[in-house]
């Protein structure tokens, strides 16, 4: 062994710590920021050994440097650039952004060894069979996850509905089609090379859109969580390719702990992974039902009886959704808590484990404003708490406070888990329309007798609520 | 062979190792934990690297090395820097909030 040698494996070993100390700290809250510096400084030290085994082996010639910097510049300039500027509600697209990046690189890279490094002089070079299943594994599972983050991307961002078809048996046919032909494909690739590449490439970037499109909205978290295992999956089968260790670990770790971190989400959403990759949008099975969606007995009441009946409550419980996400309504929100809180009343915040459009996207928003950490309370804490609470304010959110998951077995959300607003005594529901909510179904909760609707944009209606209830001399003296 | 086995063993332990890592995770975590488990699994930009290094004179090899260095570069970097943005707003000092007002 050389000293550059040795010295790349030492960087090497340290940086597989750091890159498994960080991921283990990124799932504890205090210590989640410093754990993701560590794995940031963990990457660039395995950059570091990489340049320094290339050093042992004769250095890098200009030609490559030009290349190295061209690429890297490019790439990362455009992941500072979208990192800054991107809102904070848009975060679960972003994810799925960088998510098929990475898997797209994997796939490069195992085309580039594919097709070109019979050219090479030295080190990647394909033959035998394990650099074909390592080539063919990096391709199939490359392209389904940049394929299938970008689905999810576009239908995150509206770009893309869920079309009918999607939605009927035909998509596991079309799907199952899709992995033959991957697999004929994969064949090919041993008895013909080229040709059974490209078949490949299709193949499995189709077999990507054919599983992710038919998923609903509320889903999408997870199937963005599954992906991000596959990118490592990808990752891995990359390592294979050009021979790296550290990659089969890192690749193989993000792998494995994605898949966990899949399952635990899924829990949190009171789905099975199987349901929600097969099991199509939860709304598909009513949507062709119209009846039972018009809504009866609606209360509607202005923003000024909502400030009555808040100055006279005692406790109040804030259910913030997406709603009041997409409103930025979050700052404003705070506002009106600090009023209310200097009037004397409690106010905590309920939040439900799929608030906002991904588990813990409500807390970064919401952090976001300056509320303390303390006043989020988690579903399962606040619940037994709706009973003695005076007032419900609900912001957006709607399929997480349905009671037909609790009381109605026929619905497609019974067994859902949500919060028990109507348990309080009155509830406030600030909602721009009638609509439905991401479920597409009706929600139960608006036609209660303690329920009024307050109509208008959530931040419009919380800057008339802050107003009325400075009028009313709330938070001055009690 | 001997890469093989090594490198069999090396993706066993490795995905041993990711199944403990993760054991309970708080709600609010799970966004963050999935953007820097993602921003991770661009540690695929080495393999770029290592093509590019080792393309010799090919002109393909580096022109797709250099596109998938960027490509992954880009889900690193972004991936590192917005997982950096949201947990910045967890762990507000609350000396820093009262200095708001």
């Amino acid at each position: 062994m050389t000293t550059f040698e040795i010295f790349k494996y030492a960087i090497d070993l340290l940086a597989v710590l750091l890159l498994a100390l960080g991921i283990k700290g990124l799932s504890k809250v205090r210590s989640a920021r410093e754990a993701n510096r560590l794995a940031a400084i963990a990457m660039a030290l395995a950059v570091v050994g990489v340049l320094v085994e290339s050093f042992g082996n004769g250095g890098i010639s200009t030609n490559a440097c030009l290349w190295i910097i061209l690429g890297s510049s490019v790439g990362g300039l455009l992941g500072m650039f979208t990192a800054q500027r991107v809102p904070m509600t848009a975060m679960p697209e972003t994810v799925a952004l960088f998510n098929g990046c990475g898997g797209m690189s994997s796939l490069l890279v195992a085309l580039g060894v594919a097709l070109f490094s019979g050219n090479s002089d030295s080190g990647v070079l394909i033959d035998g069979i394990v650099e074909i299943v390592s080539i063919v594994v990096s391709v199939f599972v490359g392209a389904i996850t940049f394929s299938g983050s970008i689905v999810a991307m576009a239908k995150l961002q509206g770009w893309l509905s869920t079309p009918s078809w999607t939605q009927s048996k035909v998509r596991h046919a079309v799907n199952i089609a899709f992995g033959v032909l991957s697999l004929v494909a994969a064949i090919e690739l041993f008895r013909r090379g080229e040709q059974g590449l490209w078949l490949l490439v299709i193949a499995s970037a189709l077999l990507g859109v054919g599983v992710t499109l038919p998923i609903g909205g509320a889903d999408m978290p997870v199937v963005i969580s599954l992906l991000n295992s596959y990118s490592g999956v990808a990752a891995a089968a990359a390592g294979f390719v050009v021979g790296s260790q550290i990659l089969i670990v890192a690749g193989a770790m993000v792998g494995a702990a994605g898949l966990i971190l899949t399952q635990v989400m899924c829990n949190g959403m009171n789905r099975s992974l199987v349901s929600v990759l097969f099991g199509g949008s939860i709304s598909a099975g009513i949507a062709s039902e119209s009846s039972g969606t018009e809504y009866k007995n609606i209360t509607s009441c202005s923003v000024e009886e909502c400030a009555l009946t808040m100055e006279a409550a005692e406790r109040v419980v804030i259910v913030p959704g997406y709603g009041l996400a997409v409103a930025q309504a979050q700052h404003t929100l705070r506002e009106v808590t600090r009023v209310l809180e200097a009037g004397g009343i409690d106010v905590t915040y309920a939040i439900h484990p799929v608030a906002g459009r991904m588990p813990g996207h409500m807390n970064v928003l919401l952090a976001e404003a300056d509320v303390p950490y303390e006043q989020l309370k988690e579903m399962d804490v606040i619940n037994p708490e709706f009973p003695a609470t005076d007032v419900a304010l609900i912001l957006g959110a709607n399929d997480v406070v349905n009671p037909q998951a609790k009381n109605d077995s026929t619905s497609p959300l019974y067994g859902m888990p949500v919060l028990d607003v109507q348990e309080a005594r009155s509830v406030f529901v600030v909602k721009r329309g009638m609509s439905a909510g991401y479920s597409g179904i009706k929600n139960d909760l608006f036609e209660l007798s303690n329920t009024s609707m307050v109509f208008g944009d959530a931040k419009k209606v919380l800057g008339d609520l802050l107003v009325e209830l400075k009028e009313l001399g709330v938070g001055k003296k009690r | 062979m001997s890469f093989l086995s090594e490198a069999l063993w090396i993706l066993l332990l490795g995905s041993l190792l990711g199944l403990e890592l993760i054991g309970k995770v708080p709600p609010t975590l799970h966004t963050p934990l999935m953007s820097g488990a993602n921003a991770i699994s661009g540690i695929t930009m080495l393999a770029a690297l290592t093509l590019i290094i080792k393309a010799g004179g090919s002109l393909p090899l580096l022109v797709i090395g250099s596109i998938s260095l960027g490509f992954a570069l880009f889900n690193v970097i972004g991936g590192f820097l917005v997982t950096d943005r949201m947990l910045a707003m967890f762990s507000r000092k609350p000396n820093r909030r009262k200095g708001n007002h």
